[in-house]
């Protein structure tokens, strides 16, 4: 069974919030939640399948269900770090399709801003029973070097350098001045990411995204539902979704799990990259939207440096418009977790909403692509392909 | 050259690894070896990830490889060098490059093992470049 044309995103929100000191993380959620309903026109009495993920306080969907008071029937919390919400999607789309939800609330929410977490510089531990961490934590891996690891392997393998990362992130700072919310507004030229702070060699100050509290909200719903809500409707058409990881010790850094969950997903929506007018690519680093492009087949592998490089990212000049909301290099990154936005500005692009100065003309086909846990360790990629109806 | 040592998190050993750690001890690095299909694995279980025998067993390292990738985090109050080394063996593991110029490293530069005590448990295996 394919979810190809079962599911459409109703409702989209992406809380303003970039700091939230004031506010709980069940709020958070909850006050997403509510965004996503209204934007959609639907009320709480329509959620009738809740996703959450790792993210979420106390016992996932159990606590956040009884925080919002909702009746639900249909219920998942699969986490895979930050992309479990591109992942949501597709598992609400199968739910759906298998008549256990009609209307699926995904929420994730954050405050690391709040709660002055270092999180990409302190090395990360995530309990004594899993199998890696004995072989890793004393070596001191944060989420910085470990992706660096990626970057420098491309350089010495592939010749890319740390002009053409760059420019993934200028690219990202063109799109972020339009975005009155964004975390940075100011447009970056190369040489101010190359001769920004060293964190991580090769990975500049620049080169890593930002820390931002605040969350985002999704509304996954049937058909049927959405012909009778009157917003554009923005169907699912195919996804996919694919662990990598240190494959017992023959590591490679070179590529994503994305050579995996891109061809699936293209493969149920019966397209190529070649039909796709925008991207939302997860860009926790400037290297993640290099490596994802290249796994993705918007060029060959390798050649993701000349592929990214004058400003090839940049909409309305570019040959591939990404992240028009600034992405997480520049407009938000909530909870250390960027596939929902990913989704949200792919929504906002196919509906005509993103803002005048970004939005992509005729975008009709849009991907988006997270990479939750580690690209040096191990991670998942998950791929959705949406589509105007 | 020698920098001021940071504190090296102690590895929470369990049943499964207590033989690696024991050996680390001794100054050897063990890694598995699964006994039905001839291939070695890294980081060491059990069961074989590859063709899921259980028949793996502990296998000593020759404690030489070559850098396949590395990189020095400059926002620690100890700048250090986290790397994966690529051991002769041909299994690729999680380490630090220590006792040497950082900005001598290199992806190829053959390296060397060295052990460096954990705070509060017993030493890890790190690398150091082969002169």
């Amino acid at each position: 069974m394919s979810i190809k044309d079962k599911a459409y995103i109703a409702g989209a929100y992406e809380h303003p919030t970039r700091y939230a000191p004031d506010k709980s993380l069940a709020q958070l959620h909850a006050e997403v939640a509510k965004g996503a309903l209204e934007d959609a026109g639907l009320g709480k009495e329509d959620v009738d399948g809740y996703f959450c993920a790792g993210d979420a306080p106390g016992l996932g969907p159990l606590s956040m269900i009884d925080y919002m008071g909702l009746k639900v029937g249909h219920m998942d919390t699969t986490e895979t770090g930050g992309s479990s919400y591109t992942i949501h999607v597709a598992h609400a789309a199968q739910a759906i399709a298998a008549g256990k939800c009609r209307v699926a609330l995904i929420t994730l929410a954050g405050r690391p801003r709040a709660e002055g977490i270092a999180t990409g510089t302190a090395p990360r531990n995530y309990g004594a029973a899993a199998p890696d961490v004995q072989f890793e934590a004393p070596f001191a891996p944060a989420v910085a070097n470990m992706y660096a690891m990626c970057a420098m392997r491309h350089m010495y393998q592939y010749g890319t350098t740390s002009e053409q990362l760059a420019w993934i992130k200028v690219a990202a700072s063109h799109h972020a001045q339009h975005n009155p919310h964004a975390l940075l507004r100011e447009v970056v030229t190369v040489e101010d990411v190359v001769h920004s702070p060293m964190i991580a060699d090769p990975l500049h100050r620049l080169d890593c995204c930002v820390i931002t509290d605040g969350g985002g909200a999704l509304l996954v719903v049937a058909p049927e539902v959405a012909k009778s809500l009157k917003r554009p409707p923005v169907r699912l058409v195919g996804a996919g979704e694919a662990p990598k990881n240190q494959m017992g010790g023959r590591v490679d850094l070179t590529y994503s799990g994305a050579v995996w969950s891109g061809p699936r997903a293209f493969a149920e929506a019966g397209v190529s990259p070649a039909d796709i007018k925008y991207v939302s690519i997860y860009d926790s680093f400037t290297i993640t939207v290099l490596m994802t492009l290249e796994d993705l087949g918007f060029c060959e592998k390798g050649r993701g440096g000349r592929f990214v490089a004058d400003g090839a990212l940049i909409s309305g000049t570019g040959r591939l418009p990404f992240n028009t909301d600034g992405g997480g290099l520049c407009n938000n990154h909530p909870g250390n977790r960027g596939s929902m936005t990913k989704v949200i500005e792919a929504v906002r692009q196919l509906r005509g909403e993103a803002h005048p100065a970004v939005q992509v003309k005729n975008c009709d086909l849009a991907l988006a692509h997270g990479t939750g846990g580690s690209l040096g360790t191990r991670h998942a990629s998950a791929t959705l392909i949406l589509e105007r109806e | 050259m020698a920098k001021a040592e940071r504190a090296i998190a102690a590895p929470p050993v369990n049943p499964e690894t207590k033989p690696f750690w024991d050996a680390a001890a001794e100054g050897r690095l063990l890694i598995k070896k699964c006994t039905a299909c001839g291939e070695f694995h890294y980081y060491p279980r059990a069961i074989c990830p590859f063709c899921f025998s259980d028949r793996t067993e502990w296998h000593a390292a020759s404690g030489r490889g070559a850098v396949y990738s590395f990189s020095i985090m400059r926002r620690a109050p100890v700048p250090y060098a986290i790397a994966y080394v690529t051991l002769d063996e041909g299994v690729t593991m999680m380490t630090n490059i220590v006792d040497c110029d950082l900005d001598a490293i290199r992806i190829g530069r053959k390296v060397s093992l060295v052990f460096k005590p954990s705070d509060g448990g017993p030493p890890v295996p790190m690398f150091t470049l082969s002169s």
